[in-house]
């Protein structure tokens, strides 16, 4: 869908590069960065950026429907939906979703990386809500029994906002992870913001700009985030 | 709520003509493995009587109270809530599990107040009141927080509405948990080590307000304590544990000062010290 972005080949034409000046060129051009800088940005904010947000939220609820159901079932289900997310977590993202694009041919590359993304990070954050679930008091449980409240308000209201409260750290980090992960997806030929970067350097063979300009992006959204994730956290501790 | 009881110790007069009672034991055993806890258990509880349960540590008091509100599982035996089976029935000779649903239904009529509060941190303190008489018994909101704040008044938290369980002191939240517990309009409370988590200066505001529900309501209670004096101005029975058996039962004044048993005598002079 972004394959427009080998515009980098119209600075001149790449196979007159003179190998010369290629050699005594500045270690840093300004120009060159300032010109890879729109395709990049655009194609994380269309790819990076949506793979990640999208991916995080189905991971994030997936995450919390695999962790009750693996309380709630019967024994046999609960044993056969643990190990399919053992399957998934003990198995590289890159095989899955070379798996993924080569077996549902019909779905686009975007669609598929944000489907195995968010299913991988599934199985992680799963094991967080399981934690979070352990770390709820007993007590709380059997208050619950002594006001006959439903389960489904149990959940609800008791255990899954008490659980919750000590898996923001490390949701917040699988998030980001998820994100550092996202150029894996230049196996399924989906031009996020370093497959781009790597085209825009190709020509030239200039990519000192191009990968610091990617680091620096990625840096910019990873930071604030982390920062974002400590406030949620200091929020959902309990008002004193 | 029918009439109010007679607050004297000597409530046993007081207690409604026996027809069936609110609790019964029917030879239940409670094993932990291969640790008997309970063993041929028989007790009746009529309606609006206040029966304290005492004993050492271990001597499965506290598993009485548990099994009540279906928090444990009994192994053998049957309990009754207002004559309907709790847990199993007999059914063409055999014991069956009762449904969940009739289950619940019979939970509903049962209130507990535990050692640890409980009370639910992620909501403010009017929330943790009103949360089960909305959504289990389906009262309207408005009702509901009208009573909650009556609850709390009746507590002396009536400022507290909107603070979170965090916040207050161990005995603040353990009247809220009372208020909590009463705001279902139980038939029956169970009170469970009530102030044994409790800082001592803070013991006597929750046992009188405690000595309140008694005087002004006739819900039936089931205490575990180990506040001789408490159990003594608010029961109508006090029953002996010792090894899961009823050692002896009788009125306090009886047990109190005159026990029949060794046992009773033993331990009644080890927590009672000088007195």
């Amino acid at each position: 869908m972004i394959q427009h972005v080998l515009r980098a080949a119209d600075i001149e034409d790449p196979t007159l590069v003179d190998e010369e000046e290629v050699r005594e060129s500045p270690f840093w051009d300004w120009e060159f960065a300032f010109h890879a800088l729109p395709d990049m940005l655009m194609a994380f904010l269309k790819v990076t950026l949506v793979v990640t947000v999208v991916g995080t939220l189905i991971a994030a609820v997936l995450g919390l429907v695999i962790a009750i159901l693996m309380r709630v079932l019967p024994r046999p289900l609960a044993w056969v939906v643990k190990w399919m997310a053992n399957f998934i977590r003990m198995t590289p993202l890159v095989v899955q979703l070379i798996f993924m694009f080569w077996t549902f041919m019909w779905l686009d590359g975007m669609t598929i990386g944000i489907i195995v993304f968010g299913v991988h990070y599934a199985t992680y954050m799963s094991e967080v809500y399981r934690a979070g679930i352990e770390s709820v008091p007993k007590g709380q449980w059997e208050a619950t029994t002594a006001l006959s409240m439903s389960a489904a308000r149990t959940w609800r209201r008791v255990v899954i906002p008490q659980a919750l409260r000590s898996t923001v750290p490390s949701l917040g980090n699988y998030a980001i992870s998820m994100f550092k992960d996202t150029p894996f997806l230049i196996v399924i030929s989906v031009a996020e913001m370093v497959t781009v970067a790597g085209q825009i350097g190709a020509p030239t063979f200039r990519y000192t700009e191009v990968f610091v300009l990617a680091g620096l992006i990625f840096l910019a959204a990873s930071y604030p985030t982390a920062l974002l994730i400590s406030r949620l956290e200091k929020r959902l501790a309990y008002a004193h | 709520m029918p009439t109010p009881t007679d607050p004297s110790p000597a409530g046993a007069t007081t207690v409604s003509e026996a027809t069936t009672p609110v609790i019964e034991f029917r030879d239940v055993e409670k094993r932990f493995g291969s640790n008997v806890v309970l063993k041929d258990l028989n007790f009746t509880v009529e309606r609006g009587e206040r029966v304290t349960l005492i004993g050492p540590s271990g001597s499965g008091k506290t598993t009485i109270l548990r099994l009540v509100m279906t928090l444990e599982e009994l192994t053998d035996g049957y309990i009754f809530i207002d004559g309907e089976p709790l847990t199993h029935e007999q059914r063409a000779g055999r014991r069956v599990p009762v449904s969940k649903k009739r289950q619940k239904q019979l939970r509903t009529r049962i209130g507990m107040v535990f050692q640890q509060f409980n009370l639910f941190p992620n909501m403010t303190v009017l929330e943790n009141i009103i949360e089960a008489p909305i959504h289990v018994l389906g009262r309207p909101k408005a009702e509901a927080i009208a009573k909650a704040h009556d609850l709390l008044e009746q507590v002396g938290l009536s400022d507290k509405a909107d603070a979170h369980p965090t916040s207050l002191s161990g005995g603040q939240q353990q009247r809220v948990a009372i208020a909590r517990a009463l705001a279902m309009d139980p038939e029956i409370l169970l009170l469970d080590e009530v102030t044994s988590a409790l800082d001592p200066e803070v013991v006597g505001e929750v046992l009188n307000i405690l000595r309140r529900v008694a005087e002004t309501t006739n819900v039936t209670m089931l205490i575990v304590t180990h506040e001789m004096g408490f159990a003594r101005d608010v029961s109508h029975k006090v029953m002996m544990f010792d090894g899961g058996h009823v050692v002896e039962s009788g009125p306090p004044e009886k047990i109190f000062t005159d026990p029949d048993h060794e046992r009773t005598q033993a331990f009644l002079g080890a927590v009672l010290g000088d007195n």
